[in-house]
């Protein structure tokens, strides 16, 4: 197996909250708490969950754009969470982000060659043509005429800024992507165009990805693994199609149970698992297991002790005490689906 | 479908425009549909091909100006709405048809107590005292499943989550028995888990109160779980019209059937590549003499340059009635591919 690209190991972002006249500091967000994965060289990872869960905040403290409470980030091969600031900067060019809002991510006063070649400027010292060349041919990668060149973003469309938004990521020839939900903000029938646009680049130069959505059928399609999120920690993650086909964990059961499908026959006998109240704040994430408040198959350990990713099944990995194959007497996951098939389902 | 009985609402070529100063924009044109009595009607479209602003038209909800309703007629129980001054509407917007938009998050004012809000529709059109409202709302809101209902009408909005919210929304639609529901994408804001708790709620209360409901959404999936009938909207118009099964078994208009393949499917085969539908949606300037899709059409023929096609039925009903498509194009027999869609 080839050395992972990134590492992530317990990866915890909390955000500090401050009360009363003194701001004195009272409790945390924990917006991330505790996640650890890996993505090797060209895979795409991914990272699904419901808004509040935390996905957004591991892309970004992935790359820095928040420092990490604790853990560590390793991006081919320099532990990213703890570089100077000069050897961060020298780093930025293997790692770059695509936003979600593309009406929001790019500077309304700059032209498009302008935002396209901004990172050429900040971080190589080659001269204007050799610039305004590269954008070009970045240009011609994304779809972009070239006639447009020097428009502003307000005179292009969703799909179009998105295309916009991934022709600067690519400008400095990264190595990771992260892909923060790319297509929410587009309509249906520009999805498919900006997710085809990231698959032929990721051929063409061996990208690597962590892609970021709530969209589950988009994930299926585009990512090689998947990691599901709930409230600031994996709650499962495991190859796309053994997940697809049988979720281990109840909270991804019951979210891809929740999914529906463009299919009025299969919509019918569809089984749903209809998850009871909301995702409780991450201020006050309940005791013991994050899901216990909401989970169908909830029992005593659950409300006591927090249960640790593991992997149950080669390549699998679950966090949840029904798959825990370290405690006494239970001899693992073969015995803890057929439990965990006899929960609730209505 | 069609059991003889008077629909409870009937469009007929409704046309609005906006006055811009660009020019004007043709967001509506020439839309005809109608709504049985207990039905769910699923309206199906992008952003901008006017699937809200037609249903915005039909209570008078869109400002004028720009806004202006160009001709047409909105039978409801065989009154023209379109005819009815600011204060008939009045009557008519809470009392015999209820809203529900979007962003649960803004469609709520923010210092008024659920309580106020919910009493609001209740103490106007039903004429009830405070008492008889509140015990009105209270039951409301166990309705639409809200636990502990008496104190939480003291509460803001804010002190609630996105999914309560909407939730509080369908209660205050609700609040006067409409006859007809207009649901705005009342769950595209919200998280999946939530959602589906939405739409059981909704299946639920169809159920128990039988009203008609018009459902926008951009959500193939939602649509396909939850309409009786559905209505694709391209470019300001209808282009295409059917029952639920016929239509995601039997597309036939190129737009339809191009957008049911750019989804890729959360079971069964995993499509290697997405099917794109190349370009950009039309922009509605002036009232439209070809068809809106031709540019990103591939059975696009002079025809479609020329002449903007018209609603004819596939099936020998009437139009609106059975499956009708606004297209020149014959979609092929479909028998082999729905096959393959269910094996």
């Amino acid at each position: 197996m080839p050395e992972p690209l990134v590492k992530v190991d317990d990866l915890k972002m909390h955000f500090p909250i401050y009360t009363g006249v003194f701001r004195r500091h009272t409790g945390d967000v924990k917006a991330v708490d505790g996640v650890s994965f890996s993505i090797l060289p060209g895979e795409t990872l991914g990272l699904v969950g419901e808004s509040g869960c935390g996905k957004s905040t591991v892309g970004r403290a992935l790359l820095r754009l928040y420092e990490p409470t604790a853990g560590r980030v390793v991006i081919d091969g320099d532990d990213v969470a703890s570089l100077g600031p000069e050897a961060l900067r020298k780093k930025r060019p293997t790692m770059q982000m695509v936003f979600q809002d593309p009406q929001a991510s790019l500077n309304p006063r700059m032209t498009l060659a302008r935002i396209i070649g901004e990172p050429l400027d900040e971080h190589t010292d080659w001269p204007k043509a050799k610039k305004l060349e590269r954008v070009y041919e970045l240009m011609d990668q994304v779809g972009l005429n070239r006639r447009f060149a020097n428009r502003y973003p307000h005179e292009f469309s969703g799909g179009q800024r998105q295309r916009i938004g991934i022709a600067r990521a690519l400008a400095l020839n990264p190595k990771f992507i992260v892909c923060d939900e790319p297509i929410a903000a587009l309509d249906v029938s520009i999805q498919a165009q900006v997710v085809n646009l990231l698959e032929d680049l990721q051929e063409k130069f061996g990208l690597t990805y962590l892609f970021i959505s709530h969209d589950l059928s988009m994930v299926r399609h585009i990512a090689d693994r998947v990691a599901v999120m709930y409230l600031g920690r994996i709650a499962e993650l495991s190859p796309r199609d053994a997940l697809y086909a049988r979720p281990l964990h109840p909270y991804a059961e019951a979210l891809l149970s929740a999914v529906n499908e463009p299919d009025p026959v299969l919509a019918q006998n569809r089984k749903r698992i209809i998850l009871k109240g909301d995702v409780p704040s991450p201020a006050n994430p309940p005791q013991g297991c994050n899901f216990c408040t909401r989970c169908p198959k909830v029992f005593d350990r659950c409300r006591v002790e927090k249960p640790q990713l593991q992997e149950v099944e080669p390549g699998r990995f679950v966090a949840c005490h029904l798959f825990d194959n370290t405690a006494a007497g239970s001899t693992g996951a073969p015995e803890a689906f057929e439990r965990n098939q006899q929960g609730v389902t209505q | 479908m069609a059991d003889g009985a008077a629909p409870v609402l009937d469009v007929k070529g409704l046309r609005t425009v906006f006055r811009t100063r660009g020019g004007e924009i043709h967001a509506v044109n020439d839309v005809s549909f109608h709504l049985n009595r207990g039905e769910l009607l699923g309206v199906v479209g992008e952003s901008g091909s006017g699937k809200s602003v037609t249903m915005m038209s039909l209570i008078g909800l869109l400002p004028s100006p720009p806004a202006e309703i160009r001709g047409g007629q909105v039978l409801l129980d065989g009154r023209d709405l379109l005819q009815l001054d600011d204060k008939g509407l009045q009557e008519v917007r809470g009392a015999k048809v209820g809203f529900v938009f979007q962003d649960p998050m803004t469609s709520l004012n923010p210092v008024f107590t659920l309580g106020d809000q919910l009493m609001e529709p209740l103490r106007k059109h039903m004429g009830l005292d405070k008492t008889a409202a509140a015990n009105r709302a209270v039951e409301l809101l166990e309705l639409v499943g809200i636990p502990d209902a008496r104190r939480r009408l003291k509460a803001y909005p804010h002190q609630f989550s996105g999914g309560m919210r909407q939730r509080v929304m369908i209660a205050i639609a609700l609040a006067c028995d409409p006859d007809v529901l207009i649901a705005d994408e009342p769950t595209t804001a919200l998280d999946v888990t939530i959602q589906a708790q939405i739409l059981e709620l909704v299946k639920e209360l169809r159920q128990k109160l039988g009203m008609a409901i018009i459902w926008i959404t951009h959500d193939l999936g939602v649509i396909a779980g939850i309409a009786d009938r559905v209505m694709v909207m391209y470019g300001g118009q209808v282009v295409e019209q059917a029952p639920v099964r016929e239509l995601f078994a039997n597309p036939q208009h190129p737009y339809t059937r191009a957008l049911l393949k750019t989804i890729p499917a959360i079971s069964g085969p995993r499509e290697d590549r997405l099917k794109v539908i190349q370009g950009q949606p039309p922009i509605l300037a002036g009232a439209p003499t070809a068809c809106p899709f031709r540019a990103r059409c591939e059975h696009r023929h002079d025809r479609c340059d020329r002449e903007n096609p018209a609603r004819r039925a596939i099936d020998g009903q009437t139009v609106g009635q059975g499956h009708d498509v606004a297209c020149h194009w014959s979609a092929p027999a479909p028998a082999p591919r729905a096959e393959a869609a269910h094996a």
